[in-house]
């Protein structure tokens, strides 16, 4: 191929998971949202039937938001920064044009779907694993038309080097449908009972300890692959793009790729401590997670030194905030996770508020700060306007960072708090408090998670609509900004 | 010995074979730059000269033809 002037890339199926990333963000935040708020207040429960209990609504928040916000996300930034990065437009390749759209309108669809049997109680059991047999060979499908995306776009490259960016990609691709095959392995009741089970509901191929293990090594490495690996290849484009300033350190970036790959996928078994699983194997759980810092920080630092001499952008460029507090979140999700994965600290933490505290400051100040921060950058260049209003953008950035602070501290004190409380003892060994007596000595806590969540979702709304009046009347640009994002 | 001693056995050497290929990646690395080989450093450039009309960091097409130079002498 020679390079032609008058060649523009070609945005169309990036334009097109942008929306859906906003709609599954909303949907997913919304339904997290009230299941906060049950949890402090748990007659809201009941407000429409069995729909809409906490065990209902539980499986769609999770599954809305990792499979539908994240996932599509990460297909928008990907059909975004790879033809840029790769310097070949979608529009050169009417083959990888249509597989693009049939991926989007495959992937919409299979979504919308899937989270319609979630909401019927259609589930296979498996946490972060529900959805039935069927939809999994759907997901798989969608999956690798993806996959022919990625492979097909970097065939016809003309830039030779694989940016870091496209790497981590790669291994979301790569691990990802590693993981999700083994773990959804599984068998349809039908063929178990000579036919008195269902075609419809299935069940693991795996039982017992192994089933554990096979489920936490996908848990894990789930939030690995999906919300680590392509959320640092977000960064790892988006920031210097942003900024202007080129990665601080290639080779740095390199190297916390191959540490983070090698680390990874040892860890999962952090989450079966003090369980039936093998001891060495919960050590090695253990001792990986605590190695694990090194590759993750090697990746937060190397970021936050590529702002070096810069950082009067954090001042001034609302974006900038949003990337850097990410990357900032992350070192802190990435310290707490380890510190968890400790035996002893893990003794109290577990089945405890602290989990979902962790999880959150990672997910909400890391996975969605920098995914919306990335929409922010694409919309002027996808759209050809200018972002439409800076100040909302500062609003929003405060609220958002506010109800990750209260989300997060909120859930460190109920979760040590009913760790303590459910191992103390009086001197004749009996257990101090009833199950009940944590409840109530929790609901503060809970009030104030709702709270936050109530600040998250209305944060996430602002984002949206500056999206959509940027779209719709966000002043015309004439030529394509290069670093810094145009903003009213 | 059983099955299981020899997935244990198997692991172990396995983690260290992977921590030895990591250290010498980190080696590689930075001697191929000290010695003037690679400079990985440029590629950082990719995410900032990023438009379609910029000419590439380093031009697929141009370095296959390189290969197939130093392959015919």
């Amino acid at each position: 191929m020679q390079s032609n002037a008058a060649l523009e890339y070609d945005y169309t199926v990036a334009k097109l998971f942008t929306y859906v990333t906003i709609l599954f963000g909303f949907l997913g935040m919304l339904v997290g949202t009230i299941l906060a708020l049950q949890l402090a207040f748990p007659e809201l429960n009941y407000l429409i039937g069995e729909y809409g209990t906490f065990s209902r609504l539980r499986p769609v928040h999770t599954n809305t938001v990792i499979f539908g916000f994240t996932v599509s996300g990460v297909f928008a930034t990907w059909y975004y920064f790879a033809q840029r990065v790769l310097k070949v437009s979608m529009a050169e390749s009417k083959f990888l044009m249509i597989m693009g759209k049939a991926h989007f309108w495959v992937y919409f669809i299979g979504a919308l779907i899937a989270t319609i049997t979630l909401v019927f109680g259609i589930s296979a059991g498996k946490e972060y694993a529900q959805y039935e047999w069927w939809i999994d060979i759907v997901i798989v499908i969608i999956w690798l038309m993806w996959g022919v995306n990625i492979f097909g776009m970097i065939g016809i490259r003309r830039e030779k080097v694989l940016y870091v960016s496209i790497w981590y990609y790669l291994a979301c691709f790569l691990g990802i449908a590693m993981l999700y095959l083994f773990n959804n392995a599984s068998i349809p009741t039908y063929f178990m009972t000579d036919g008195l089970g269902s075609i419809n509901h299935s069940v693991s191929m795996y039982s017992g300890t192994n089933d554990a293990l096979v489920q936490w090594w996908y848990g894990h490495n789930a939030v690995a692959f999906g919300f680590t690996v392509p959320i640092v290849g977000m960064i790892y484009y988006f920031l210097p793009k942003e900024s202007g300033q080129a990665i601080y350190s290639y080779k740095l970036s390199l190297l916390s790729f191959w540490g983070l790959m090698f680390v990874y996928l040892w860890a999962g078994s952090h989450h079966l401590l003090w369980s039936t699983v093998p001891d060495w194997m919960q050590t090695m759980g253990s001792a990986f997670s605590i190695v694990l810092i090194l590759p993750s920080w090697g990746s937060a630092i190397n970021m936050l030194l590529t702002m070096k001499g810069e950082w009067n952008q954090l001042a001034e460029n609302p974006l900038i905030k949003f990337m850097v507090i990410a990357s900032t979140f992350y070192m802190l999700s990435t310290i707490e996770g380890p510190i968890q994965a400790i035996k002893s600290v893990n003794a109290i933490a577990h089945f405890t508020d602290w989990i979902p505290g962790h999880v959150h400051d990672g997910v909400l100040g890391w996975v969605v700060f920098m995914t919306m921060a990335a929409l922010f950058h694409m919309a002027p260049r996808m759209w050809k306007k200018e972002i439409y209003s800076k100040k909302l953008m500062g609003i929003q950035f405060w609220m958002q960072t506010t109800a990750v602070v209260l989300y997060f501290t909120s859930m460190w004190v109920a979760g040590i708090t009913q760790g303590m409380m459910w191992r103390a003892v009086d001197e004749y060994g009996n257990l101090v408090y009833s199950f009940i007596d944590t409840v109530t000595v929790l609901h503060p806590y809970y009030v104030i998670r709702g709270i936050s969540g109530v600040l998250y979702l209305a944060g996430f709304i602002l984002f949206a609509y500056n999206m959509y009046k940027t779209i719709t009347a966000g002043r015309k640009l004439t030529e394509e900004p290069q670093f810094r994002t145009p903003m009213a | 010995m059983t099955i299981h001693d020899i997935q244990g056995y198997g692991m172990f050497f396995l983690t260290i074979l992977l921590t030895v290929l990591l250290y010498w990646y980190i080696l590689y690395l930075y001697r191929s730059e000290k010695k003037g080989e690679r400079n990985f450093e440029k590629y950082g450039r990719i995410a900032l000269d990023d438009s379609i009309g910029t000419p590439p960091v380093e031009e697929k097409s141009a370095s296959e033809e390189d290969r197939r130079t130093k392959e015919q002498n």
